[in-house]
This record gives C-alpha cells, sequence and structure tokens, in this order.
C-alpha cells in the first residue's frame, strides 16, 4: 500500500515536502503544477495507506507524516524505492534531452 | 545497547522508455551520463567515481549540507551491453553500514523504444535503526526537554 501511493512523482514531491515538517494543503499545492481539488485527490491516497495524516483547523487543512504508520525498516525500504524512482525519472527525463549518438 | 535486526525485500521497478536501448544502456555505461541523473536531489553536494567494467567498482557519496553523509559503493558483476548490468553495493549512513543489496538492471527492445526493469533485492540491516535514531536524536533531545519544563510549570 505504502509503495504504491509512492508509486506517483506528484505523490512522491507530497512527501518529500512533508519529510521537512507539517505544511497546508496550499503549501503542498504550490511547487505542484496542480490544481486544488487534484492535490487533494493525491492526499486522499497518502491518508488511505497511512503515510500521512491531515487535520482541518478552521479553514486551513494542515498534513504531516504519520511515522508509527512504517516501521523504520519499511520506511528506509519505502525511501529506497522512491529514490530509484527518480533516478529513473530522471533518467527519462536526461534521454529526452540529449540526442542520439 | 545496538538491537540487531535484518530485514530483506525485493521491488521492481519497471519504466518505457522512447528511445533505444543502446541509448539507454549508454546512460549507465558513461560516467558522465550517468551523472546526470544517478546522484541524490540536486540540493545534495556529492561526489561520483565508476569504473565501468566487470569487476569495477562504482562509489557515489553526498548528503544534505551539513547534513548526515550517505554512502555507495558497489561493484560490477555482470554485463551485457544493451541488455544487462548486475551490481551489489552496501550503503553507508554516517559510520553506519544500513544495506547491503543486489541491482538488476535489465533492458529490453519495446514497441515505443526500450524497456527498463530494475529490480533490486536487499539486506537492511540494525544500522538503519541506529542511524535514523541518531538523526532523531537531537529532535527528541528537545521534545523531552519541553515535556520536562511543561510538566515543571
Amino acid at each position: 500500500m505504502a509503495f504504491q501511493a509512492l508509486a506517483d512523482p506528484s505523490r512522491r514531491a507530497m512527501v518529500d515536502r512533508l519529510a521537512q515538517g507539517p505544511a497546508t494543503v496550499s503549501e503542498l499545492a504550490k511547487p505542484l503544477a496542480m490544481s486544488l481539488p487534484g492535490v487533494m485527490q493525491h492526499l486522499a491516497v497518502l491518508e488511505a495507506s497511512g503515510i500521512v495524516i491531515s487535520e482541518k483547523v478552521g479553514r486551513t487543512r494542515t498534513c504531516r507524516i504519520e511515522a508509527k504508520a512504517l516501521s523504520q525498516a519499511e520506511r528506509w525500504i519505502a525511501e529506497r524505492r522512491a529514490l530509484w524512482e527518480r533516478r529513473l525519472d530522471r533518467l527519462g527525463q536526461f534521454l529526452d534531452e540529449t540526442k542520439d549518438d | 545497547m545496538t538491537k540487531r535486526s535484518t530485514t530483506h525485500a525485493t521491488f521492481v521497478i519497471e519504466r518505457d522508455y522512447a528511445h533505444a536501448p543502446a541509448k539507454v544502456f549508454a546512460a549507465y555505461a558513461d560516467p558522465k551520463k550517468k551523472a546526470r541523473w544517478f546522484g541524490g536531489p540536486d540540493e545534495w553536494e556529492s561526489a561520483h567515481s565508476m569504473d565501468f567494467r566487470v569487476g569495477g567498482k562504482e562509489t557515489s557519496t553526498g548528503g544534505p549540507p551539513g547534513g548526515v553523509v550517505h554512502k555507495m559503493s558497489g561493484e560490477y558483476w555482470d554485463i551485457v551491453e544493451n541488455e544487462r548490468i548486475v551490481m551489489s553495493y552496501e550503503m553507508h549512513l554516517g559510520e553506519t553500514r544500513i544495506s547491503v543489496s543486489l541491482g538488476t538492471t535489465e533492458i529490453r527492445p519495446s514497441a515505443n523504444g526500450a524497456t527498463l526493469v530494475y529490480t533490486e533485492q536487499g539486506i537492511y540491516l540494525d544500522g538503519y535503526d541506529d542511524a535514523a535514531a541518531r538523526e532523531h536524536g537531537a529532535g527528541e533531545l528537545l521534545n523531552q526537554l519541553e515535556a520536562f519544563l511543561n510538566a515543571e510549570a
């Protein structure tokens, strides 16, 4: 479930941001070229996986990582997988940017 | 006292690229090309070296500015041009060995260009829990101080 939740680049970006500390939904949306409803959909997947929890105070929804959802070893493996997902995304970008030899 | 633990895990990642297998393979084989996509996040300070042949070594060292150093060091075991790369590598977080992995990269022609499958079989060692605890240690200390001050109030 956690692996699946982290298989998407936008969700990984959101988790990366939350790894630095709690953030509001609009703060999560800012660096992503995405509408607020789109961000809410990704957030729902992350919440269903138990990785992220959110809380609404007044009109603001604040999100944070739920560290207890994963054991440290599981977290590490999820991070390792996310690292390789990012690398292979960058490899794709690199291939697209360079001409054939 | 270190609590010993070993966790075995395998993950598989598949990607389709609209480029020929030879071009994908070259992005692994040429150190200048590999450095363009292989490192950590952009803001990390990092160094990379590799000797792309069977028995050759690869190292990558980096980390957030002022943060814990992540060090990868590996060896190539099998290379089939344009098709397959098998390597093993260990990871250190600071001084602690946190994992030893076998990584297999397979490249196949596809209708679109190439399909790449990366399989990692790893053993994650107790050191990770130790190292992670060290990273969180400073924050934990402040939390305890805060709890202590709150209890005093």
